[in-house]
């Protein structure tokens, strides 16, 4: 693609859709890459939710919303016998 | 029914994978750090709880039995945490399974009673034999108190998983029992409702009763051995 920038540093943003496959192939999954995105994601949750000065009640109830829907999740398989229909 | 009320409490894994370990591991993310003098609201009142907490707790032990600070305040946060995360729906609370509160409480018990034998050898044993007893009683008497020593790891594990699988398990049967109601008679389904909400305000004291009551104990066992 005739671009200036090297695909490999630009944000998702900005790469283009054709990119996109290129682009999510370059990134790193090594084990500290993985790693690392984790630390990321945690502390751009946690600076802007809660490491704040007049932090509420929603930033933690997101993470419980969250973890919430994530047993329910887990819990699907067995959760699908206790619905309301005729045939099962 | 049947398998369903007790499917709840199986180890919960997800293609294989055993990701209780994961959801033993997720109540730490929800007490951060404090890193400054001042922090954010969640890090101050976690902050002022366990002041709170740590100097209730300590209070009855000498110089010695201080040096369990940390160990006993991460306890009772642990416990506590665990179970109140346990009352949100669908969840699955790691302090039902025996073998982790067996894992809880056996190493701490044996830390005490090891301690004790250690640094005070005459003041353990003579636990074993209270004041005043007449003489042809005490080879009995040594007996039950051995028994009852040896019982105390047991009693601790075995009253936290009984307790909050108990309190679950109420929940589960009163809650499908309302459910079940709606079609036949409004008026007892409400009433079972009204149960099932009281029922839900005893769980979160219970939750957090339990924990209380297991750190005590092992404080309690502590002070004995120091």
């Amino acid at each position: 693609m005739a671009s200036p920038v090297p695909v490999k540093e630009k944000k998702l943003m900005e790469v283009k859709l054709g990119e996109l496959p290129g682009w999510i192939l370059m990134r790193d999954f090594t084990p500290k890459g993985i790693a690392g995105a984790f630390q990321r994601g945690y502390y751009r949750y946690y600076n802007k939710y809660i490491n704040v000065k007049k932090g509420g009640v929603a930033g933690i109830s997101m993470v419980l919303a969250a973890y919430v829907l994530f047993n329910y999740c887990r819990s699907y398989k067995e959760l699908k016998h206790e619905r309301l229909r005729k045939y099962h | 029914m049947n398998e369903n009320l007790f499917a709840s409490f199986a180890a919960p894994s997800m293609m294989g994978l055993p990701i209780v370990v994961l959801i033993v591991m997720f109540p730490s993310i929800l007490f951060p750090t404090p890193s400054r003098l001042i922090n954010n609201r969640l890090i101050s009142i976690q902050q002022w709880l366990i002041q709170l907490t740590s100097k209730q707790m300590l209070a009855i032990h000498n110089q010695k039995g201080r040096t369990w600070a940390l160990m006993l305040m991460s306890l009772i946060l642990f416990i506590g945490s665990t179970n109140l995360l346990g009352l949100l729906p669908h969840s699955f609370t790691p302090t039902t399974q025996l073998s982790m509160n067996l894992g809880m409480a056996i190493p701490l018990w044996a830390g005490t009673v090891i301690t004790g034998f250690r640094y005070k050898t005459k003041a353990s044993l003579a636990h074993f034999l209270p004041q005043g007893t007449p003489l042809p009683l005490i080879p009995m008497l040594v007996i039950i108190e051995t028994i009852s020593l040896f019982i105390q790891p047991m009693a601790l594990a075995v009253r936290l998983t009984a307790n909050i699988t108990a309190g679950h398990l109420l929940i589960h049967l009163i809650g499908g029992a309302t459910l079940a109601l709606i079609n036949i008679s409004v008026t007892t389904a409400f009433i079972t409702f009204i149960i099932l909400i009281l029922l839900t305000i005893l769980e979160f004291a219970v939750a957090l009763i339990q924990a209380y009551v297991f750190t005590l104990l092992v404080s309690l066992y502590l002070h004995d051995n120091t």
